[in-house]
């Protein structure tokens, strides 16, 4: 994969800020004292071993999960049990998920065309338009008018992240968009995925595809039991990890 | 063949001893001594039954006769049916006049033909549903009185409705339209209400009226079936939503109303229904029986129905919940547009099963005097100058059920392809 040239962030306004995140399971601390600051245009890329709280965090920000006390603040806007705030945050945020979670009983066409018809009001021409256009950036156009279930798995996804698209979201959320799939499908959705990173959308990334971290990333985080372990450039942080939890899990995903 | 390279293998035929009639035969029939045995036995018993009712039914039996009397040491007694059958149809119905029932029932098949079609699932279902509806009353009844009231109602109904369901996809002048239908619904309401408007109606009468105490037969029971869940449909998907509902006074509600009405037979809900409900009303106020009936058996249905659309709701992965509220959708939305489409056709077989039985089980309304398809057959037995042949009227009710219920199993099965075209994996 090809090395991005990292483009500077510092003067980037935030996007997304967590502050003091805390996060129960019942008895289990699921995430503890999360803090993180998201520039736009930055691309993260968070791993760790099964169970640290990852994808808990990434669902936090757009409310799938609903975190106990701390606060998120998305675009100015901080999340509360109100409604319409929500919904908001939602219509900013496009979400791409482990199963794809395309709605079967619709066409794909179809499904990239629901939300902004009725959540956003598009005129249905409009949409279908946007649609088709997305279609054949992910590079799957003939395949509107089929059902989910006539897909592969990497079509699916790239399928889901044009849905996303579709509602032109200014920051996107993958949780684990590779690990549903058969190894031959891998790189037609990593494909897709560095293709938006260097568009400049903000995305958070939770993966273990630590070619795609060391290609787009601007900043790869290690989560390990609710906790933001280590932070660094990709550079760094393949290279020399500091914590010893880190280099554990390093030594365990990339040389077997 | 095996010679080839791996890849540049032909594809073979199955070997030939395995299809075709012979080879089915032999290996589901006749595979050994013992199971040739038994299907030749099973065969030859078969054949006997058949040759008897043939014999009964068909080859002895007396089509036309006077009276019983003539039937006596032959076959079926189709005469009975042949006397009777208007009965058996109409019941009751005034004798000269039961051209519209016939008209009715024919107007109502023709009503669920249509739309079971589903081509016509869109705005034409509304206008078949509508007309057929007042047409199948208008025939049964004779006149019919509007209210001005109701007419305004529906208004302010309908305009809502279309407000709500094409705020997302029509254009302003139509937006418009319903705004308008919806606020003239609304000011006349409150006009009738405060007594401007006066207690006017509409009266239709083409035909002399008959009171709903003397409808009978097929009519009653496809009317007490098809509004029974027609109503009980949608209501039975209210009470499945509430029950996932996260606020508790809603959940309880439903669970409770659910539990209730499924603790309970569908005969004693009838019964409170004719009886009970009566004595709570305030004097001088009553309800129609045949609609008290219909009431009771919305209710009951409802609540079956809401269980089987909740396996439907249980039974879709999270990921779709999530998916729908990750993209903005709201409540209304995600359930209208995501997630009832999906659930309803998971439960297709079963919601079919229960619409069958209900079907059957609108004869219970026998207990509280109605006469439904079943209580007509019965009552033609009464007439002493043809006692002693049920069978014949027996077999001839069961025969029409079948014919009914089959069409419905038989329906399921096409709206399961239907609806699952191209969704397979």
């Amino acid at each position: 994969m090809a090395t991005t040239a990292k483009h500077d962030l510092s003067h980037a306004p935030s996007v997304i800020e967590l502050k003091g995140v805390n996060k129960w399971y019942g008895q289990f601390h699921v995430l503890s004292d999360i803090n993180l600051d998201v520039k736009q245009g930055e691309r993260i890329v968070i791993c760790g071993p099964s169970g640290s709280g990852k994808s808990t965090l990434i669902r936090c920000i757009n409310r799938l999960e609903e975190h106990q006390r701390g606060d998120i603040v998305v675009h100015g806007i901080t999340l509360s049990n109100d409604v319409k705030n929500i919904e908001a945050i939602r219509r900013d945020v496009g979400m791409v998920f482990q199963s794809f979670n395309l709605f079967p009983h619709l066409t794909i066409l179809d499904n990239l065309t629901l939300a902004p018809i009725w959540v956003k009001k598009t005129p249905k021409k409009e949409a279908e338009e946007i649609a088709m256009s997305l279609l054949k950036r992910v590079r799957i156009p003939e395949q509107a008018n089929k059902y989910p279930g006539q897909l592969s798995g990497g079509q699916q996804q790239r399928v889901a992240i044009a849905r996303a698209l579709c509602m032109r979201p200014k920051i996107m959320l993958f949780d684990e968009p590779t690990s549903a799939l058969d190894p031959e499908m891998v790189k037609e959705v990593l494909d897709v995925m560095i293709e938006l990173a260097k568009e400049g959308m903000t995305m958070l990334c939770v993966t273990h595809e630590m070619g795609f971290a060391r290609a787009v990333a601007d900043r790869v985080i290690f989560m390990d039991r609710g906790e933001i372990v280590e932070q660094n450039a990709p550079e760094e942080f393949f290279a020399h990890p500091k914590n010893e939890r880190t280099k554990t899990f390093l030594g365990q995903i990339l040389h077997h | 063949m095996t010679d080839l390279p791996a890849g540049e293998r032909q594809q073979l035929p199955p070997p030939a001893a395995d299809t075709g009639a012979m080879g089915w035969l032999r290996r589901n029939l006749f595979s050994s001594w013992g199971n040739g045995i038994t299907t030749v036995v099973l065969l030859a018993a078969i054949l006997w039954l058949l040759a008897w009712f043939v014999d009964w039914a068909v080859v002895n039996a007396v089509w036309t006769a006077p009276s019983g009397q003539a039937c006596r040491g032959h076959g079926a007694c189709w005469a009975l049916i042949h006397e009777k059958y208007r009965f058996i149809f109409f019941g009751t119905f005034p004798y000269e006049q039961q051209w519209r029932p016939l008209l009715a029932v024919i107007v109502m098949v023709t009503m669920l033909g249509t739309s079971a079609d589903r081509r016509m699932w869109n705005r034409r279902l509304i206008w078949i549903w509508g007309i057929g509806s007042f047409l199948t009353f208008l025939l049964m009844f004779g006149q019919i009185n509007i209210p001005l009231g109701l007419i305004l109602f529906v208004a302010l109904a309908v305009g809502g409705l279309g407000m709500l369901l094409r705020s997302a996809v029509a254009a302003a002048p139509e937006i418009a339209g319903w705004r308008t239908l919806a606020a003239i619904g609304a000011i006349g309401i409150v006009l009738r209400l405060v007594g401007v408007l006066p207690p006017w109606s509409l009266a239709i009468a083409p035909f002399s009226y008959v009171e709903t105490g003397l409808w009978g037969g097929l009519p009653v029971t496809l009317i007490l079936a098809t509004y029974g869940l027609v109503f009980a449909f949608p209501y039975g998907i209210l009470l499945a939503l509430g029950r996932r509902s996260n606020l508790p006074l809603i959940k309880g509600l439903c669970i409770g109303f659910i539990e209730l009405i499924r603790g309970v037979p569908l005969i004693s809900l009838l019964i409170m229904a004719s009886v009970m409900l009566p004595l709570f009303l305030p004097t001088g106020m009553t309800i129609d029986k045949f609609l008290r009936a219909l009431i009771a058996v919305i209710l009951f249905a409802g609540a079956y129905i809401a269980e089987i659309i909740r396996g439907g709701l249980q039974s879709l992965p999270k990921g779709q919940f999530e998916a729908a509220d990750a993209m903005g959708f709201n409540y209304f939305q995600r359930t209208t547009l995501i997630i009832l489409p999906q659930a309803l056709r998971v439960v297709i077989p079963p919601l079919i099963n229960t619409f069958i039985g209900f079907f059957k089980d609108t004869s219970l309304v026998l207990i509280i005097g109605i006469f439904d398809f079943l209580n007509a057959a019965n009552q033609a037995l009464v007439d002493p100058n043809w006692a002693g042949f049920p069978s014949e009227v027996y077999l001839f009710a069961a025969f029409v059920y079948f014919c009914f219920c089959f069409s419905m199993s038989r329906y399921s099965k096409y709206l399961e392809v239907e609806l699952n075209k191209g969704t397979r994996r």
